[in-house]
């Protein structure tokens, strides 16, 4: 009878180690370092891969002197920018008020704000077209009702609007559908830090005499700014990959007139529709480039502040 | 506990088990014919293969079907890494060209295939369509869809307008349009954009793709295109499309309830819509030409080899059965709409028979009459970003008023660049 060998110990850790380097290689490092190299060359991907061609830097060229590019950065920045405005604008007021005015059912109500995100996408984009639908849409039927009320005619549309084919209207659109999704995410986020503010500065200020809005501008927002600082973060980088929602919500391209057409999603189409991965890889190194350097320019933002 | 005895039996047993199954595999491997398609190409390929097992005891068909959009992609991949490819794979009509002129499929022009002597027996603009510009034959055509025009017959009555009115000229069309929206208030069309794709297929020259030349260069503002935004552009204008994207709910809603007069799309759309869009609206729908006398395809079926598959010789047994059978080719026609690329499938009067749906009419005829009218098209591997960016434009031209001439000015300069850029390439 044999026996199976006995592990060294000095091979041990990385034997337990190589589950996580051997799936982080495959599906982390090697497309990395593959789309970094296909970003220098042309390829005609149903050629195989013989048909790659080296070109240099020609395909960042392309990339920055391409109209459609800067169009999907104008519609990606746009919704990053009402989206993550929004979300932390909302979330750090609604989760002081959770914070302050739930005890018991505060996770019941932090759970429900928490399941759109948890939700599939493709469930959403479901829910909301048939909310946002022209002629028996609840959203358009809403506006409606609200233009039948005496005096506030003026709110509601002469027109039933059709939000999602119409270019002015699906930006909008689709920033309410991520608005709704990532609250819910941000607010735990505010929660989490809210609880680790110690209650007697709280109960000092109190003494001091400081009122309920005096405690929230003077003590919570500067207690919050790290976890600001994070959470924006993450907006800023959600918000710039931005792919699923208007993907889903609109079309494919993005809609009329590629008005959500995203940057992400343009680097998909390019190369799944146009079949150009040389330039999708390009263009995917550009996006990263810009998230870098708005991610360093939001810390520099909140360092300044803390200092 | 066991023991050490019975452990060794096991692992044994266990041994054998494995060599056996090992052995079965590798037996099975050289036995099997692996076809990947889609929906719908995947149950004609299933109802095929007690027919190919009669005549192939031997030869087992493994077939693989991935949802549309994710089989092209699968077949991207398996083609550019050379790793799981199939013996045989369906090809979507929009999507060949693409494949075609990456040089990864086996020319069936030549032995041992010399596909050629059954050319006669092809309907002739699908045989050519799987023509690649170097005369390589990469695609053998199994099913079209020959463009009508479906109407609603009560509609038109209601409106007092006829069937000449609606296809004489597409002037004419959408002077009837006007007609029917004052008077029964349907959208002629679902979507403007509709039209302009048809319109754009009007008039190609022989060898000119839709929006490239045989030499590559762009077409988009010859006067076919200026045509095809103007007439869009009156429809839009005179509220005679609902704007609707196809396949959507407003789209079959429209169907159902009357709300849209006429739809032009390939042969499968009446199966469709008898099935489950409109089954309510029986007996109203009739067929018919497009106006003009205009011809065009929707979507078709084409079966390639890749150039690096396992089981060729077999593959194209399977691609002659299911391409120049007339039995697989009628009952795939019956079943599922699928109309036969094969002229003696033609010939049957199955033809003949009335159709219910469309109250009675002789349709499978107007289809015949459309499959032998059409003229290939020239492909261009950049036609899906041209596509785009002409509809790109006509949104510009709908929805914010652009200029026609600018518009078209502006689609020609970025497919120049974008044309101008892969020539550049070629000369490195």
């Amino acid at each position: 009878m044999q026996r199976l060998p006995r592990l060294s110990p000095e091979l041990a850790p990385y034997v337990f180690l190589s589950p996580f380097v051997i799936l982080f290689a495959v599906f982390g490092i090697f497309p990395l370092v593959f789309s970094f190299y296909l970003a220098f060359q042309t390829w005609e991907p149903t050629g195989g891969l013989a048909a790659m061609q080296f070109v240099g830097l020609d395909n960042f060229v392309f990339t920055l002197q391409d109209e459609w590019f800067w169009k999907s950065m104008r519609n990606t920045l746009w919704l990053a920018l009402a989206t993550g405005l929004a979300q932390h604008l909302v979330a750090i007021p609604l989760a002081y008020f959770i914070h302050t005015s739930y005890k018991r059912t505060r996770n019941a109500v932090v759970g429900i704000y928490f399941l759109p995100y948890i939700t599939s996408s493709v469930a959403i984009a479901m829910m909301f077209s048939t909310l946002f639908s022209t002629d028996y849409g609840l959203i358009n039927q809403a506006l409606h009702g609200i233009g039948q009320i005496p005096g506030l005619g003026w709110l509601a549309p002469a027109q039933p609007i059709d939000w999602r084919n119409t270019a002015e209207t699906i930006k909008p659109a689709v920033a309410t559908v991520v608005f709704w999704r990532y609250l819910g995410f941000n607010v735990v986020l505010y929660l989490a830090a809210l609880q680790t503010i110690p209650a007697d500065i709280y109960e000092a200020a109190t003494m001091d005499g400081a009122g309920r809005w005096q405690q929230f501008w003077h003590i919570t927002l500067p207690s919050l700014k790290p976890m600001m600082y994070f959470g924006v973060t993450l907006s800023v980088i959600g918000g710039l990959q931005l792919f699923e929602e208007p993907f889903m919500l609109i079309d494919h391209r993005g809609g009329t007139d590629q008005a959500g057409m995203t940057t992400a999603m343009y680097m998909y189409r390019t190369a799944f529709d146009f079949n150009d991965f040389g330039t999708a890889s390009a263009l995917s190194w550009l996006l990263f480039l810009f998230v870098a350097l708005l991610t360093w320019l939001t810390n520099l933002a909140f360092k300044e502040g803390r200092a | 506990m066991p023991s050490f005895r019975a452990i060794t039996i096991a692992r044994r047993a266990f041994c054998l088990a494995a060599y056996l199954l090992a052995g079965s595999l590798a037996c099975a491997q050289s036995q099997t014919l692996t076809v990947t398609a889609y929906p719908a190409v995947d149950e004609i390929i299933k109802s095929a293969i007690p027919t190919w097992n009669k005549l192939h005891p031997d030869v087992q068909i493994r077939l693989i079907s991935r949802e549309m959009e994710n089989h092209h992609t699968a077949m991207t991949t398996a083609l550019s890494t050379r790793s799981n490819l199939p013996d045989v794979m369906a090809l979507e009509f929009s999507r060949l060209g693409r494949f075609a002129s990456a040089g990864g499929l086996e020319d069936l022009a030549q032995p041992p295939y010399l596909i050629a002597q059954y050319q006669s027996r092809y309907v002739p603009f699908a045989y050519k369509q799987g023509t690649t510009k170097g005369g390589a034959v990469v695609a053998a055509p199994t099913d079209i869809g020959p463009g009508t025009m479906l109407y609603r017959v009560d509609l038109l009555q209601k409106a007092g307008v006829t069937e000449a009115e609606l296809t004489q000229s597409w002037e004419s069309f959408v002077a009837t349009g006007l007609k029917i929206k004052a008077r029964t208030g349907a959208y002629l069309v679902s979507n403007a954009g509709d039209v302009k794709d048809i319109l754009i297929r009007s008039g190609v020259k022989p060898g000119d793709g839709l929006y490239f030349d045989a030499q590559g260069n762009v077409l988009v503002d010859s006067p076919r295109f200026v045509r095809a935004f103007e007439l869009a552009r009156t429809i839009r204008q005179n509220k005679l499309d609902g704007k609707i994207p196809a396949w959507s709910n407003d789209w079959t809603q429209g169907f159902k309830n009357g709300g849209i007069a006429t739809q032009m799309s390939g042969a499968w759309l009446a199966g469709h819509m008898a099935a489950w869009i409109a089954p309510t609206t029986k007996g109203l729908w009739r067929v018919t030409q497009l106006p003009e006398k205009t011809w065009a395809a929707w979507g078709g079926t084409f079966y390639v080899i890749p150039k690096n598959a396992q089981n060729k010789a077999q593959a194209w047994e399977f691609i002659k059965l299911m391409t120049l059978n007339r039995d697989l080719q009628l009952n795939a026609f019956k079943v599922k709409d699928a109309f036969p690329a094969l002229l003696d499938a033609h010939t049957d009067a199955f033809y003949d028979e009335p159709l219910e749906f469309l109250g009675g009419q002789k349709a499978r005829q107007w289809w015949r009459e459309a499959a032998m009218n059409i003229q290939p098209i020239g492909v261009n591997k950049l036609d899906n970003i041209a596509d785009e960016v002409v509809n790109t434009e006509l949104d510009k031209v709908l929805s914010h008023g652009k200029d026609i001439g600018a518009a078209l000015a502006d689609a020609k300069a970025l497919l120049d660049k974008r044309a101008h850029r892969y020539d550049s390439r070629r000369l490195q």
